[in-house]
């Protein structure tokens, strides 16, 4: 309408009717009110179930036990922890196929955001909190992942690699992060939380389950000295149990 | 003595800053040389920098923000050549401490210092005419409002020079502060609190002008458009900024008294930021837009020849708009992890904000409809815009589903989202309102090959740099890497440089226009005071307006009053009786209290250099009181001074016709 | 025809000069009050998020001492009261009694201040200052900004007071002083909020 209004009713065409007093008709409002009502309320709908469906903290339905996974987000990299396994990584993630994989996230530092752009929804990882995603990879491959929030001079080399593998592939992985002889200690970690760019990829062969949930406590004790009810119950005991 | 300021704070090793200090310092030499040679230095002083004449300071305004509109665009083609060299590995010439810098104090003067001012000026020259008064409520405050903003315009500028800008990004989210404690962020929040106050002050001044000052006759309803859109657009930002304020001032706190309200620790809670932060935020691009949509309006009504489709429409969807900006703030971060029902809350009352906006571009289209429509450059810009700012408007919606937002969150989907409805809506609209009322403001038209030539490049030029960012945002890449290592990201990036380029000459164009037309003004001399066809009172007085604007308050019965008094003869008629005119002083106490102590209360602030600032407070406060006490601020325009320049636009009236 | 134009636009012109009448200050400031009310109004948000991030250290209920607040809170609203009446005094001309009002007012203001500072002092003394946890920086920072008000509001009393002696009650100073009456007023009412949200909720 833009360009044809402009066109046909451009000032030397003087074939089209000019109308100097027309500046009012109700047919037309009512038409230019409800038609966006109509749309936006189909989009409305739209809305409200796909953030409900697609709410990042939404288990997904399958019969196949999922795999958890926690991530911390540091300056500049990402630690990747397996509580099941005992292990844990720097920038690469491993997980089988057509298993959903239940993250929790948090960081050590500023806010980033956890994104594996071709699995799914990005969501933030925030010092002292805690935020969920679930994953699942429908086809094996390899998908690039990264940090969709600017964290500083490094936020440019958070990238890391996520393995979607077979059952046997995914095994095999964590049988070469075991052997990798690397166990992730006190001191390993405080290492780790010095502010670092370009980080290559690390695999640690001994992390201890808790660990998670030690990060998560330490920024948290900052805050509010108390457990806050996103803690899981038995924390206290945990953060004694990583030393 | 000097806080932490010493003579390692100069750049030294950064060959483009220096380079920059070099052509500034001699552009600098240059102007001021050139203002002594022409001995206009009373004339700046007395005329233009003390003036508390509205026009004058809505050009100074718009002056400011040509300017800082060169810095921000240098930052933006930084960004472009970086990200098109940087891929596969290579670091570009801008490593991430600079990169970060530039994009930072893009965002920041493009919108606190380019687009901010530009619509201040805009209101300041248009607003006083257009309801028929002789100036805003509180003229010297308007004075005033404009020197912070300036003062913290220097700021900005000095830190390219002096230390460091902040790199957290334009609204300080990523709370790098405590990764660096250097002066950058410093810069930021004094820079912006300086211009934030200004801002606040002229907003309460409009909002009382509008209501207090309108010609009699003039009831609300009777407004120009421009002038509701003034009105609602001042109510925005009287309610909005002072959550800024706040905001820097927790986190100024945080930074210099050692508080806990952002940090990461000792309680702080970084979320709180952002939530506060972007409840100013989103008001403030609504801030943004509705003055483009009124001069939108204005500009399409005359020159369709044409009232305006749905008056009553428009100020209902203009008042919609104001209201339901305050109530979708967290659409900016649906990411965050707020939940299903709060995300869906948020989404669904973004997309009810279209509903409105569609209505008023339905208005424009059915404007023209049955119109007679002359193609001017201000009406190529309002096409340029209504196809361009749909198309942003609505990869708005897309965003605003919180499931298609998880995907596009900070990617270069979003960024070429905001620059969609920025450039093509906001930036598209001011330029064209300042082709519109330039002969208003100046007395001359400005050129309109040039400005229809810039008006091409612009369009050409924004989309051939921000497609492929849609492109490649969908893709996957992020907003506000320094390099990447995916190669098929790499073409876009060439074609988003082009692009880039091509904007760059349509500022070229623009600055080219503007020096031809100046030298060409004898050509193009607008002798009626009305070179379209105007609808809107300001057309019925001489170009450039008299300094008192009108010699009689004229009388308002209808909207549009202008026209209807054209169509049925009784315009351009002569009073026989003239009277003194109460007009406000010109006055040093802005420059002074504004430019000069408030610069530098904010640059001791930054450098930690205690006893200056409490130099600069203390000016800013004894200025005040010094100026309370001044009881010689107004005085009378004799009626026969009024009769004699009234005189003489009648007679110029009579040789044109 | 151009006559009646004339004269009609002549009384026009007369009608505006009634626009000098000081409304339009009393209405900017009104304005200016609203966008006070909303940086506190931010304050208060920022408080009641963080009032329970104590990071280890002592909340409310340890440290309010209510029945100091409470003379606090007298002094603030007994210095509205004498405002009140050097305005009425202000309305009937009285140029010696509404400076006198107005010193007391003074008197009561500062001694509210007084007992602010005394108090601020007091917990940071004690290692409780507001780098000590989240709730002490929105506490110290909510009542320290109302704190700089009513500071302001003291200095805007001296310079009235001088200003009255010296030019008489003008019609800029008659405006002036309203701006100012309103200005304490809205403080109290703060005041009222601050001593509610933060030490009475924050003891119960």
């Amino acid at each position: 309408m833009a360009i044809g209004f402009a066109w046909r009713y451009r000032a030397s065409n003087t074939k089209a009717t000019y109308a100097p007093r027309w500046s009012h008709s109700t047919a037309i409002e009512v038409v230019v009110w409800t038609i966006p009502v109509i749309i936006i309320a189909i989009l409305a709908t739209l809305t409200w179930t796909s953030s409900h469906e697609l709410d990042p903290y939404k288990p997904i339905e399958s019969s196949v036990k999922p795999i958890n996974v926690d991530v911390v987000s540091m300056d500049w990299k990402w630690l990747f922890i397996y509580p099941d396994y005992n292990i844990a990584t720097v920038n690469e993630l491993a997980f089988p196929v057509d298993t959903p994989v239940n993250f929790r996230i948090t960081s050590t530092t500023v806010m980033n955001s956890f994104f594996i752009p071709q699995l799914g929804s990005q969501i933030y990882s925030m010092s002292g909190m805690q935020t969920k995603l679930h994953l699942i990879a429908r086809e094996t491959g390899t998908f690039a992942g990264l940090s969709a929030n600017y964290s500083g001079p490094g936020f440019s080399d958070m990238h890391f690699k996520a393995h979607a593998t077979t059952q046997q592939g995914f095994e095999d992985w964590v049988a070469k992060v075991r052997a990798s002889s690397n166990p992730l200690t006190t001191e390993g970690f405080a290492a780790l939380n010095k502010p670092s760019e370009r980080n290559p990829v690390t695999y640690f062969s001994d992390t201890p389950p808790s660990m998670f949930d030690f990060i998560l406590h330490s920024q948290m004790d900052k805050i509010a000295g108390v457990d806050s009810s996103i803690c899981t119950p038995t924390s206290k005991n945990l953060v004694a149990a990583a030393e | 003595m000097f806080g932490k300021l010493t003579l390692e704070s100069v750049p030294y090793h950064e060959p483009i800053v220096m380079g920059t200090l070099a052509g500034v310092v001699l552009g600098g030499i240059l102007l001021l040389g050139a203002i002594t040679y022409f001995g206009k230095w009373k004339y700046l002083w007395t005329e233009w920098l003390t003036s508390v004449d509205h026009k004058r300071i809505g050009v100074m305004y718009i002056i400011v923000a040509i300017v800082m509109l060169l810095r921000g665009f240098a930052d933006a083609i930084m960004m472009r050549t970086q990200l098109a060299v940087a891929s596969g590995g290579s670091p570009g010439f801008l490593p991430p401490h600079h990169y970060d810098q530039v994009f930072t104090a893009h965002g920041v003067i493009m919108i606190f210092f380019m687009a901010m001012p530009f619509m201040t000026g805009l209101l300041n020259v248009v607003v006083p005419l257009q309801i028929g008064a002789r100036d805003v409520a509180f003229p010297f405050l308007n004075n005033f409002s404009f020197w912070m903003t300036t003062a913290g315009a220097v700021l900005v500028m000095m830190s390219l020079f002096l230390g460091e800008f902040s790199t957290s990004g334009w609204l300080a989210l990523s709370n790098l502060g405590n990764q660096n404690p250097g002066v950058g962020l410093d810069y930021y929040i004094w820079a912006l609190q300086l211009s934030g106050l200004g801002t606040t002050l002229s907003g309460i001044n409009f909002i009382v002008t509008i209501f207090k000052m309108r010609t009699p006759g003039m009831k609300l309803m009777q407004m120009p458009v421009f002038t509701w859109t003034a009105l609602v657009t001042n109510v925005l930002i009287v309610a909005a900024f002072p959550i800024l304020t706040v905001t820097l001032a927790l986190l100024t706190a945080d930074r210099y008294l050692g508080t806990h309200f952002f940090t990461n620790d000792g309680g702080g809670n970084a979320m709180m930021y952002v939530n506060l932060i972007w409840i100013w935020g989103h008001p403030e691009v609504y801030i943004l837009i509705l003055p483009a949509f009124g001069a939108f309006s204005e500009i399409i009504s005359t020159f369709s020849r044409k009232p305006l489709f749905g008056y009553k429409s428009m100020v209902y969807a203009t008042a919609c708009i104001g209201v339901m900006s305050f109530i979708v703030w967290l659409h900016h971060f649906f990411t965050m992890g707020s939940g299903a029902d709060v995300n869906a809350f948020f989404g669904i009352a973004t997309m009810i904000i279209s509903i409105p906006t569609g209505v008023k571009i339905f208005n424009w289209l059915f404007t023209m409809y049955r119109g007679r429509i002359e193609m001017t450059v201000p009406v190529y810009w309002t096409i340029g815009f209504i196809v361009t700012f749909v198309i942003g408007g609505m990869t708005g919606v897309m965003l605003a589903i919180p499931a298609a937002d998880f995907l596009l969150h900070n990617s270069l989907f979003l960024v070429a989202h905001f620059h969609n409805v920025i450039i093509g809506g906001v930036l598209f609209g001011y330029l064209a309102a300042m082709c519109f009322w330039f002969p208003k403001a100046f007395g001359f038209k400005l050129n309109e090959r040039l400005g229809k030539a810039s008006f091409w490049c612009w369009l050409i030029g924004f989309w051939m740099a921000f497609m492929p960012l849609y492109i490649v945002g969908m893709k996957g890449m992020t907003r506000r890497m320094n390099h990447y290592d995916n190669p098929e990201w790499h073409p876009y990036m060439l074609v988003a440089l082009a692009g880039a380029f091509i904007v760059a000459l349509g500022i070229a164009f623009l600055i080219l226009q503007i020096v031809v037309s100046i030298k060409d003004r004898k050509k193009n001399l607008d002798l009626t005071g009305d070179p379209w066809g105007g609808r809107t009172l300001e057309w019925s007085i001489a170009s450039p307006a008299p300094f008192y604007n009108f010699a009689q308050l004229p009388k308002v019965e209808h909207l549009d009053q202008f026209w209807e008094d054209k169509e049925s003869g009784r315009a351009f008629k002569q009073p026989t009786h003239y009277e003194d005119i109460h007009m406000p002083r010109n006055t040093g106490a802005g420059v002074v209290i504004g430019g000069i102590f408030g610069t530098i209360m904010g640059f001791a602030l930054v450098w930690h250099i205690w006893w200056l600032a409490i130099v600069g407070f203390l000016g800013m406060v004894i200025g005040f009181v010094v100026r309370s006490y001044d009881r010689d601020i107004d005085y009378y325009v004799p009626a026969k001074e009024v009769e004699a320049i009234e005189n003489a636009r009648y007679r110029q009236l009579q040789q044109v016709a | 025809m151009t006559q009646a134009v004339s004269t009609h636009l002549h009384d026009v012109a007369h009608h505006h000069e009634h626009h000098d009448d000081g409304s339009k200050t009393t209405l900017g400031f009104w304005i200016y009050l609203m966008s006070d009310c909303l940086i506190f109004s931010g304050l208060f948000a920022t408080f009641a998020v963080l009032r329970h991030n104590t990071a280890g250290g002592p909340d409310g209920k340890e440290l309010f001492d209510l029945s100091y607040v409470l003379v606090e809170t007298m002094l603030l609203l007994v210095s509205s009261f004498t405002f009140g009446v050097g305005m009425l005094n202000l309305y009937a001309g009285n140029k010696g009694r509404l400076l006198g009002w107005l010193f007391v007012t003074f008197l009561f203001g500062a001694g509210f201040v007084g007992m602010e500072v005394y108090e601020f002092h007091h917990l940071i003394s004690e290692g409780n200052g507001p780098g000590r946890s989240a709730f002490l920086s929105a506490f110290f920072t909510l009542i320290g900004t109302h704190g700089l008000h009513v500071t302001f509001g003291l200095i805007w009393i001296l310079i009235m007071m001088h200003q009255v002696k010296r030019f008489g009650l003008d019609g800029v100073s008659t405006r002036r002083l309203a701006c100012l009456s309103l200005f304490w007023h809205f403080l109290d009412i703060v005041w009222i909020c601050v001593f509610t949200f933060v030490y009475l909720f924050g003891v119960l």
